[in-house]
């Protein structure tokens, strides 16, 4: 167990290395010459070449690539990813002001979906190809299919504009979280429950639930005691990895319902080119995201005892 | 996913067979028929669209649905049903031209390592594995950000992301055909390499690559979607639907159906794409 933490760390270490370089040279596909671009976007058009020298030499942009890299590096190292041009404070201060925004979201989200998932993919599985479970189904792939902006727009059209229940956008109270939370749990609903579904068949078929029916249990707590139990391992790990689709859905979400996250950030400094803000934001991402799957992994390990990762 | 690329190939079904399911899966000719549908859509919109999709005549801006424009106008009198008409073939190019890219390299740079092994599929995977540490979409969105909103931009970015699970995959699926005793036989028979990877190995490996390629349609018409309503992606005035989409956010009071068929038509083709893509799993892995 220790020897997997130990050398999935290891692999966490190189993979955030990795990461690090593609965010790095992203800033040197920009168009153009990046001095330039950044001091235009920084004090405007009318530029003097010394201004640029200026702004080349500040940024190290002058020095040889892997020393620029290594110099990034230490600086990010260090919780300095820069400052952002359009506002001047600090990158990572902007990312932190925004998170707690995010995360909120996120989980309202994943309440949603697994409100809506467990129950349904429970159903579904007991009463496989009965006329819910069709249902169900079906409506699960309409959920995988619906494009979230779609959603979030008719939510927006008639919880807000017709009903006038729900406020259009901003952050408050909870009336202002539960458009935004459907508009995310949505899709993720739809792939939990069918995960939940194909999970719980799969238990069902086992010889322990045969044997929990034959000693003559109700079908209640054969379902939910023995069952489920078993049947929650993969989706655990599914629900983590679901992470990814919660944050790209976040930034949807965030950009229709104008709320404060990190995602709105990331989109806002694409349009300003605000290009230490994009590194940032993806760096920030990227890092949450693999520390997520590193998480998973090992709680993973400590729900099935019957997994030997040392024998991988 | 491993366990079902290991069925799918150890199903191996003839494709006779796999047509003959497919005909009584009811859900894939749905599928099937509505992406004929879009298809012929795309090919003929110069010829069945009623009207130009980029011709704005602000007399008629904002209309409802009426007898003229079946599905109304937008806030710059264009039709708005012919530029769905015509945003369908921007999706399906969009998406056979990303599709195509990512699953090319993908496919060969998974045969490449699943055969090579050692030190080649260990570089490959770890490329996979760093370019898997980012969320897709936002990846993508980075990418088209910093180059510039365009649609090839777009394009770039899905495929820059698009190609790593293709090798994780068929890298998964060559290890275990590789011991077959028909490459041992090959082999044996002095066959070089590259043939033995392209003709005896590579057709071995195909199956799961069509169900996600089928499935990767819906993944990548909606991800390019996506962006574009981001504002990422098309720029006006191409009539793409995810732009569309975006237009109309800004009258939504107004002119809801700005809002309302552009979503529904992307929610129809990535719709059709998962119930063909989902059919082909289940009969492909059937044992």
């Amino acid at each position: 167990m220790l020897t997997y933490v130990i050398r999935r760390m290891g692999l966490m270490v190189f993979i955030l290395l990795g990461v690090s370089v593609i965010t790095f040279s992203m800033m040197h596909f920009v168009p153009g010459d990046p001095a330039e671009v950044i001091a235009t976007e920084r004090y405007g058009e009318e530029i003097t070449t010394e201004t640029i020298e200026f702004v080349r030499a500040e940024l190290g942009l002058d020095q040889p690539v892997y020393i620029q890299y290594f110099r990034w590096l230490t600086n990010v190292l260090r919780g300095d990813l820069g400052y952002s041009f359009r506002t001047d404070r600090p990158v990572l201060d902007e990312i932190l002001t925004r998170l707690p925004a995010t995360v909120q979201l996120a989980l309202a989200g994943m309440l949603v979906a697994l409100l809506i998932a467990i129950p349904v993919g429970i159903v579904s599985a007991t009463r496989q190809y009965s006329a819910v479970d069709n249902i169900s189904m079906f409506g699960a792939l309409l959920g995988v299919s619906i494009p979230n902006f779609w959603l979030g727009l008719l939510l927006i059209l008639f919880f807000s504009l017709y009903l006038g229940w729900l406020p259009v956008f901003g952050r408050g109270g909870i009336e202002h979280l539960i458009l935004p939370a459907l508009t995310l749990g949505t899709g993720m609903a739809a792939i939990t429950t069918r995960l939940i579904r194909s999970s719980m068949l799969e238990v069902l078929g086992q010889d322990y639930i045969r044997a929990a029916r034959a000693k003559g249990l109700k079908e209640k707590v054969v379902i939910y005691k023995h069952a489920l139990k078993n049947a929650m391992i993969p989706v655990v790990t599914i629900v983590g990895l679901q992470f990814a689709s919660l944050l790209e859905g976040a930034v949807i979400a965030e950009v229709i319902f104008a709320w404060p996250g990190i995602g709105r950030l990331l989109v806002d400094s694409i349009f300003a080119r605000d290009f230490m803000l994009i590194q940032g934001c993806i760096l920030f991402i990227a890092a949450m995201f693999v520390l997520v799957n590193l998480l998973v992994d090992i709680f993973y390990t400590y729900l099935d005892p019957k997994i030997h990762y040392e024998a991988k | 996913m491993h366990d079902l690329v290991t069925k799918i190939i150890e199903g191996r079904r003839p494709l006779t067979e796999v047509f003959r399911r497919l005909k009584k899966h009811r859900l894939a000719m749905i599928g099937a028929a509505i992406i004929l549908a879009l298809v012929l859509i795309a090919v003929l919109a110069p010829f069945i669209a009623p009207h130009d999709p980029i011709e704005q005549n602000l007399e008629h801006r904002l209309l409802s649905p009426n007898t003229e424009y079946l599905l109304g106008t937008d806030n710059l009198g264009r039709c708005i049903l012919s530029r769905l008409i015509h945003g369908a073939s921007v999706s399906l190019q969009i998406g056979v031209m990303v599709v195509g890219i990512a699953a090319f390299v993908g496919v060969t740079l998974g045969l490449i390592a699943g055969y090579r092994g050692g030190l080649t599929d260990e570089l490959i995977m770890r490329i996979v594995d760093i370019l898997l540490a980012f969320p897709g979409i936002i990846l993508a969105l980075a990418i088209a950000g910093i180059l510039g909103p365009s649609l090839y931009n777009v394009m770039l970015a899905l495929a820059v992301i698009g190609w790593t699970s293709y090798a994780r995959v068929v890298r998964g699926a060559v290890l275990s055909v590789k011991e077959k005793e028909f490459v041992e036989a090959a082999r044996a028979l002095g066959t070089g390499e590259a043939r033995i990877m392209f003709r005896h190995i590579l057709p071995n490996v195909m199956a799961p690559v069509i169900v996600m390629a089928t499935l990767g349609m819906a993944h990548v018409i909606l991800a390019a979607a996506a962006l574009s309503f981001l504002g990422l992606g098309a720029q006006p005035p191409t009539p793409e639907w995810g732009s569309m989409l975006n237009d109309g956010r800004a009258f939504m009071r107004s002119a809801p159906h700005l809002t309302i068929f552009p979503g529904l038509a992307i929610m129809v083709t990535v719709l059709a794409f998962n119930f063909l893509g989902d059919a082909l799993r289940d009969i492909l892995a059937k044992a």
